[in-house]
């Protein structure tokens, strides 16, 4: 991604960025663009290259930012009503690493309010339209990121996934999307959806450029007690990329609830790795079934309590109506948020009632551990795992929208890696007969991050 | 009907930490303007994460010591739910299911233990002030370490509810853990009481006092509430469980919130805390950092210094630090089991001790500037020198006093007492020889002759104004005592 060898500018990369955004206006990528601040760093950046200086690894690069990244660059939204006018006076750790090493944000993408949603049509500025088919969803909650990156607008865009958030639009588009380890990459400035299993993570369009991103981003930080410390850069196993490498395929996922195409596709690419030498396992992990239902207690009972924060009394809405406290309160939060964020508020307030805690978010608790227990089993077995993204390719514009539990079963494949906390890479990994992209994910244990970005190239 | 009151008391006690139980900004607001000690952590913005306050945790330990209470090597936090300005994150930051601080006691002056239930960490909430058509908030105090402890409901009268928050308080204090500046909220007390019949098994329906920021109110509080429930129990009533305030001005406790409108707080893991996991070799270390505390002075001066005037001054940590130093006693014996090994003994005569402590009570703290005098004590040396001079009868009670009160004076203390006692002219005449002469001089003046005749005759009162003549020729030097006995004997 270097532009120091001064073929191109940064200013021209900025503006023909910027000139795609614009002609692409349609599609809803795009949330706030950043025109004037980009500008004047790629100024800044070409200024400096011109005297010699070293501008880093992202030097003039441009980028596109989810809208729950906090950074002074224009209104952090998280694409909700409640946070309509809300600028960030911290940065967050992530962004301020890309900025460090000279990358461009030049807007902030479109998201499903708060990160609900796996369609990007619960935004506040309405869904996102697919890079592929202008009438199916981009995928969600990071869609505006993942369209972003498939129209070629940028070169990578950041994004969140707390239960499948990048991997899914990633695939529904047709680009690569990482969800890393849990703790690899500081959640400093970066608005919670559910604590335990947020994961800062990006789309980006090589291996090698996400693998450059990645040794760019991660790292403790002392803002977020939950950052492991430092081994994205460590040296990478040789053994486990030795030529032979084993790759299991779960059977519990190989049924007639997958898509067809999507069963074909993964079998060609399992195939492949054969041809290569490679050796494939196939696993049977129970466990995986308890996974959305144990997500479904404890991320919505996270969710209720991060989002209790936004009460109109500090930033961003309030509605006006109110003249008592109990009416700001309830006003405010009934007129600021969507209603997937209601949705999920009160199944988490409901899941951690007195009286209810042991009965679910104990036992989803439990169910989490044994999930965890039965990724550590797969990996006595396999090196990495291979299974779909989501059971189906990108589906309609208002398909499922009304119909949350459908929605929530896109989600069946993608939500155990956050339970669990290991890292996955969404792959394309080729085409429906209608055009429409395939993508599969590649799972490795924790902390294999670099070794699992290393490997997909096996799979191009 | 006669009751036996049963009493447990929770106690909030803030942390005198640098910084804030989650965030870098300073955690002492005092004389701050509002909201001008918040960090973005604090305030609750979007994607800020609590970073915890490893200071909080050590003097949470030394709290814990402080109460003979088992310090857990596996402790986590929990966020506890509830909507109200006062608490930006919409929840406060707690240790519901694990604590950090286990079981143990405390033991009152009377020699009566209290147990602890447990202690926690804990997040303070931010302060509101109610206008008449708006309220005004302020976050300074938000976060703020706070640590909550649980007695066991050992408590059964209202003056051992008294005697339980002061040794508390001076508990605290002295580990050195809080300001303990009660007007200000430093440490509040909320007060469980309930009534039962005497041979009672079951205990009674309790009612809960909140919020009392004094010993005297802790007490008066106790009071009324027997008072209250004796009447409701005699007249065949029931009591209602239920949350109730003080009225200090009043003197009564008046109901706010019943049982059934009490709040679902709809715990959770604090998924952003990581748990605290602190090694055996840790807490020993931090443990062993405890100073003194107050049933250690009670023993190390029990015959030295009068047990009331004791009492006084452990009010004081200041005070017996420099008393301790002065007896040469170390300050670190914690290290040793808690309650096993005998302290050291006092390493210096009783009763200059007993000098020193008296002209603390006697005259530091009758002093205006005692508060400012407190934050700068005369250095142990000169104290000690004060001490003997005194021992020695080089000074006179009144002129120990003097010099005591120089040591404080910024333009005399470098002096050093010896040095100050000489400038004032102030050492007594305890030379024989030379007080004769004195003598001599006193007694060949005309106006002492009539006294020495009634002296003669059998009157043992004017003895009193010829000392006191011999005093003023010696400009107030000369020991008494000596000189009283020179004019025995002169004028036998």
């Amino acid at each position: 991604m270097k532009i120091a060898n001064k073929k191109v500018t940064a200013e021209r990369l900025v503006k023909d960025a910027l000139a795609k955004a614009k002609h692409f206006a349609e599609y809803n990528i795009f949330t706030y663009l950043n025109e004037e601040e980009a500008l004047k760093k790629a100024r800044k950046i070409d200024a400096r290259i011109a005297r010699g200086e070293d501008v880093g690894k992202l030097a003039g690069v441009p980028y596109a930012l989810k809208d729950n990244f906090l950074s002074p660059e224009g209104e952090t939204t998280a694409s909700a009503h409640i946070l309509q006018g809300f600028v960030s006076p911290v940065t967050a750790t992530s962004v301020a690493k890309l900025e460090a090493e000279g990358a461009i944000m030049i807007g902030r993408t479109n998201m499903d309010a708060f990160a609900h949603g796996s369609s990007t049509e619960n935004s506040y500025f309405g869904p996102t339209l697919n890079a592929h088919d202008k009438e199916r969803v981009a995928g969600g909650s990071s869609g505006g990121s993942a369209v972003a990156v498939a129209l070629d607008i940028v070169e990578f865009a950041t994004g969140t996934d707390t239960g499948g958030s990048i991997r899914q639009p990633a695939s529904f588009n047709g680009v690569y999307g990482f969800k890393p380890t849990y703790g690899c990459i500081s959640r400093y400035g970066v608005v919670a959806m559910a604590s335990s299993t947020d994961c800062i993570g990006f789309f980006a369009k090589t291996p090698e450029d996400m693998d450059l991103l990645m040794s760019i981003a991660s790292g403790q930080d002392s803002k977020d007690m939950t950052t492991l410390p430092d081994y994205y850069n460590d040296e990478v196993s040789t053994e486990l990329n030795s030529s032979r490498a084993r790759v299991g395929i779960i059977k519990d996922f190989d049924n007639e609830s997958v898509d067809p195409e999507i069963r074909e596709a993964l079998k060609t690419k399992c195939d492949a790795l054969k041809s290569k030498g490679h050796e494939i396992v196939e696993l049977e992990m129970p466990a995986l079934k308890y996974a959305l239902a144990a997500y479904y207690i404890i991320v919505p009972a996270e969710v209720a309590s991060n989002l209790s924060r936004y009460d109109g009394v500090r930033y961003g809405f309030r509605s006006e109506k109110s003249d008592d406290l109990d009416a700001l309160y309830f006003n405010t939060r009934s007129e600021g948020f969507m209603p997937e964020n209601k949705r999920r508020i009160m199944i988490g307030n409901f899941v951690l009632s007195s009286g209810f805690y042991d009965a679910y978010f104990l036992k989803a608790a439990k169910a989490r551990t044994l999930i965890v227990k039965e990724y550590e089993k797969a990996f006595k077995k396999c090196d990495y795992l291979l299974t779909p993204v989501s059971p189906n390719p990108a589906f309609k514009l208002g398909e499922k929208v009304n119909d949350p539990v459908a929605m929530y079963l896109e989600d069946v494949m993608s939500v155990s890696l956050n339970l669990a906390g290991v890292p996955g890479l969404a792959i394309p990994a080729g085409k429906t007969k209608k055009g429409l992209p395939i993508g599969l994910q590649l799972v490795g244990p924790r902390r294999s991050d670099k070794n699992l970005i290393i490997f997909s190239k096996e799979l191009i | 009907m006669k009751y036996i009151p049963t009493i447990g008391i929770e106690c909030h006690v803030q942390l005198c930490t640098k910084t804030k139980l989650f965030s870098e900004v300073d955690n002492d607001a005092r004389g701050k303007e509002p909201n001008s000690c918040v960090s973005p952590v604090d305030y609750a913005l979007p994607g800020m994460l609590p970073r915890l306050n490893g200071e909080a945790i050590r003097l949470a330990i030394l709290a814990g010591r402080a109460m003979n209470c088992e310090i857990n090597t596996w402790s986590r936090f929990d966020r506890k739910h509830y909507f109200y300005p006062d608490s930006p994150k919409g929840y406060q930051i707690t240790q519901f299911y694990e604590p950090i601080i286990g079981a143990g006691y405390v033991e009152l002056p009377s020699g009566t233990k209290i147990r602890i239930e447990h202690a926690h960490l804990e997040g303070d909430a931010g302060k509101l002030t109610h206008f008449n058509s708006y309220s005004l908030v302020d976050l300074n105090r938000v976060d703020t370490p706070l640590i909550e402890i649980v007695s066991m409901p050992d408590i059964h009268s209202a003056s051992d509810a008294h005697d339980y928050a002061k040794e508390l308080w001076r508990l605290m204090c002295f580990a050195g853990v809080t300001y303990g500046d009660l007007y200000n909220g430093n440490m509040r007390f909320d007060v469980n009481i309930s009534l039962a019949p005497e041979g009672a098994e079951k205990l009674g329906t309790r009612a809960e006092v909140k919020n009392l920021n004094s010993f005297r109110s802790v007490e008066r509080a106790v009071e009324y509430e027997i008072k209250r429930q004796s009447k409701i129990l005699d007249a065949g009533q029931k009591v209602v469980q239920e949350t109730r305030g003080w009225n200090d001005a009043k003197g009564e406790t008046t109901g706010q919130r019943s049982k059934e409108e009490a709040k679902d707080y709809r715990y959770m893991p604090e998924p952003d805390l990581p748990p605290i996991n602190l090694s055996a070799e840790f807490i020993e270390n931090e443990s062993a950092k405890l100073p003194l505390m107050p049933s250690d002075y009670r023993e190390i001066f029990n015959g030295i210094i009068k047990s009331d005037i004791l009492e006084v001054l452990l009010d004081y940590p200041k005070l017996m630090e420099k008393l301790r130093e002065l007896g040469k006693v170390p300050g670190r014996e914690r290290s040793r089991p808690l309650g096993q090994a005998s302290l050291s003994p006092v390493n210096l005569p009783s009763s200059q001790i007993a000098t020193i402590s008296n002209l603390f009570t006697s005259v530091l703290l009758a002093e205006e500037k005692s508060a400012e005098y407190l934050n700068d004590l005369p250095s142990t040396a000169d104290l000690a020198e004060l001490a003997e001079m005194n021992e020695k009868k080089e000074l006179s009670s009144t002129a120990t006093k003097e010099v005591f009160l120089k040591l404080f004076d910024p333009q005399m203390k470098n002096h050093g007492a010896k040095q100050i006692a000489k400038e004032l002219g102030l050492i007594q005449e305890n030379d024989l020889g030379a007080l004769e002469k004195i003598v001599d001089v006193v007694l060949s003046k005309p106006e002492t002759q009539k006294a020495q005749e009634d002296f003669r005759a059998g009157s043992e009162k004017v003895l009193g104004f010829l000392v006191g003549q011999v005093m003023k020729e010696s400009r107030g030097k000369a020991n008494p005592g000596a000189v009283q006995e020179i004019l025995r004997k002169k004028l036998q």
